[in-house]
């Protein structure tokens, strides 16, 4: 009965209806608007009513000799570093010790108080979380300064120096992320059964020992997953830098995101902006695709 | 005596706790205090916030921003809101999150349909186009939408970042339905079919109230994300009748002669609203995150 059914009801061609919806919104949200970014990016033209200028690819080329759009992208190596790096290694440690020892030796409710205490900034309006910094990192009445003076010791301008402004900016996006990987990682250490952790205590084994040979290897495809989309978002990274600094002081902490706000909107360059977004998406489409692929290799090897 | 004698039972039937508390070393109490001043390492920000929302402005400017308040004062709260139409950018924040998350999960829906559960030929190519959309910087998309805002005639209107979010949340939806959907048995579905429903019925009286927990996840983030969502909306909504609660804190910012007081105020009440759907909701999130990553 069901062999005779079933060919005939799984036949798929009335399913493609329901992804009329999404295809349409897909076109006019996502492929046109690209689509046309990237025609954009092919001409000189202030936007607007300003007669567009057939440029071929001669944004690109200005792009790649740009001084700023090489910083840019040396800055996004910074944001990986604050939004992947740091928060992945933290995120790593902070998981197995509210899992292993406290939620273990000091009641689970400890646990996951902490967990929704890290994991506050993450559910903050970005804007807001931005307030909060740069009055915080401000130099003359801010929070940091205020208590560096209290002890007596005079504080740094933050975010005015352009040597120190982007660990200024750093320093608040680890703040901000740091909740994300331990959530995922808690999760994922809940799957670990703690038999494992008592033969290898059994063995001689330590804390450290029994965090790097069971729980890193476990949680691997967590990680791999909080590595990739973290990544992803640190090259996009764009309201912290435009609340804290605006890209400076000295285009200091300019990253591609902001500088394309900027050409758009404020130096009315919307063909230059076109390119350098063009490119950012490239960018971490190549990255993105570098990182599945190495992904694949390592589980068939 | 017989009091003595139930104390003694209860020893001699350690409760979990008890054996927890007899085992802690101090080692391990170190890692504690580790961990919780971390945690209050986090906080710090937002107690200074609400530590100085409560201040005057000759109280902030003569002590500072880490003394306490010499007496409450909520007139950086009258202050804000005089300069910004709170109530209209709350009833805006409303009315986007509230409509692209209902608009997205349907969506999300219908479109994890065909790819999960109807299998269509090409559904790796389908979902790897919507992956690659969300992966896709909002810088790339911002121009064209600016313009096919206005010449739709919804910029500054709600209904151009509603439109927008609605896709973009969906394509996420979608990815994470389809691997849900894709583990439903098949003899469900057959089953439901032998009894004459159709597709369309399946979906709605079979697939959804299984699909439940993973909708009401989806709801939630969609919600939150397009709350806190700031770079699409500051650009499409430039009126302030139609901004929404982050962007109106964004656009006072650019005032120079405004008090760092009112700005705290401005932020506390930018931040509750998401705190109490915080504090709703926290079970939710992080199950839904963990979910998000293993699938």
């Amino acid at each position: 009965m069901s062999n005779g059914l079933a060919p005939r009801l799984r036949r798929p061609s009335g399913y493609w209806l329901y992804l009329l919806p999404i295809f349409i919104g897909f076109l006019a949200v996502v492929g046109i608007p690209f689509g046309t970014n990237v025609y954009f990016s092919l001409f000189r033209w202030k936007g607007g009513a300003a007669p567009m200028r057939w440029n071929g690819l001669d944004n690109y080329a200005t792009l790649f000799a740009d001084v700023e759009f090489w910083t840019s992208l040396r800055n996004s190596i910074f944001m990986v570093i604050a939004m992947v790096v740091i928060p992945t290694v933290i995120g790593l440690l902070l998981a197995a010790l509210l899992t292993e020892t406290i939620g273990r030796r000091f009641g689970p409710r400890i646990a996951s108080f902490l967990r929704a205490t890290y994991y506050l900034p993450q559910i903050l309006p970005i804007a807001v979380a931005g307030f909060m910094w740069s009055w915080i990192l401000d130099p003359s009445n801010g929070a940091i300064n205020s208590f560096l003076q209290s002890i007596g010791m005079g504080g740094p301008d933050w975010l005015g120096n352009p040597d120190l402004a982007i660990y200024a900016v750093m320093l608040m996006l680890v703040w901000l992320q740091i909740g994300y990987p331990l959530v995922i990682f808690m999760a994922a250490l809940s799957r670990v059964d703690p038999e494992l952790y008592e033969a290898a205590a059994l063995d001689g084994a330590g804390k450290w020992r029994q965090f790097l040979a069971i729980s890193v290897p476990t949680i691997r495809p967590e990680i791999f997953i909080v590595v990739l989309t973290a990544t992803v978002a640190a090259l996009k990274v764009f309201a912290p830098i435009l609340i804290l600094t605006g890209g400076g002081p000295e285009g200091s902490t300019v990253v591609p995101s902001y500088y394309a706000y900027r050409n758009f909107f404020e130096l009315s360059q919307v063909g230059y902006g076109s390119a350098i977004s063009t490119v950012m998406a490239l960018v971490i489409f190549a990255i993105a695709a570098l990182m599945l692929w190495w992904q694949r290799r390592q589980e068939t090897i | 005596m017989s009091a003595t004698q139930t104390r003694e039972k209860v020893r001699l039937t350690p409760t979990p706790t008890q054996t927890r508390a007899q085992r802690r070393k101090p080692s391990e109490w170190v890692l504690l205090t580790v961990a919780v001043i971390a945690g209050i390492a986090i906080l710090a920000p937002f107690g200074l916030i609400i530590l100085n929302a409560f201040k005057s402005t000759q109280d902030y400017s003569s002590h500072g921003p880490l003394s306490w308040p010499t007496s409450l004062s909520i007139d950086a709260f009258i202050n804000y809101l005089g300069r910004v139409n709170f109530g209209q950018a709350f009833w805006n924040s409303l009315v986007i999150s509230l409509l692209v998350a209902a608009i997205a999960v349907v969506l999300s829906l219908m479109s994890a349909y065909p790819l999960g559960v109807g299998r269509v030929k090409a559904n790796g190519i389908v979902l790897a186009v919507l992956l690659v959309a969300t992966m896709l910087p909002h810088e790339a998309l911002i121009y064209p939408l600016f313009y096919g805002a206005q010449a739709t005639g919804t910029f500054n209107t709600v209904w151009s970042v509603i439109i927008v979010f609605s896709v973009l949340q969906a394509a996420y939806g979608t990815y994470l339905l389809a691997s849900v959907m894709g583990a439903i048995p098949e003899e469900l579905i057959e089953a439901a079919q032998l009894d004459g429903a159709s597709r369309w019925q399946i979906l709605w009286k079979v697939l959804v109230p299984i699909l439940r927990p993973s909708l009401s996840v989806l709801v939630v983030f969609f919600f939150i994300w397009t709350w806190n969502e700031f770079y699409i909306p500051v650009v499409l909504l430039a009126d302030q009748s139609s901004q929404t609660i982050p962007i109106a804190l964004a656009t006072l910012r650019g005032q120079h002669n405004i008090d760092i007081t009112v700005l705290n105020a401005g932020s506390l009440m930018s931040l509750l609203p998401t705190l109490v759907f915080f504090l709703l909701f926290q079970r939710t999130l992080v199950r839904g995150v963990a979910a998000g990553a293993v699938k």
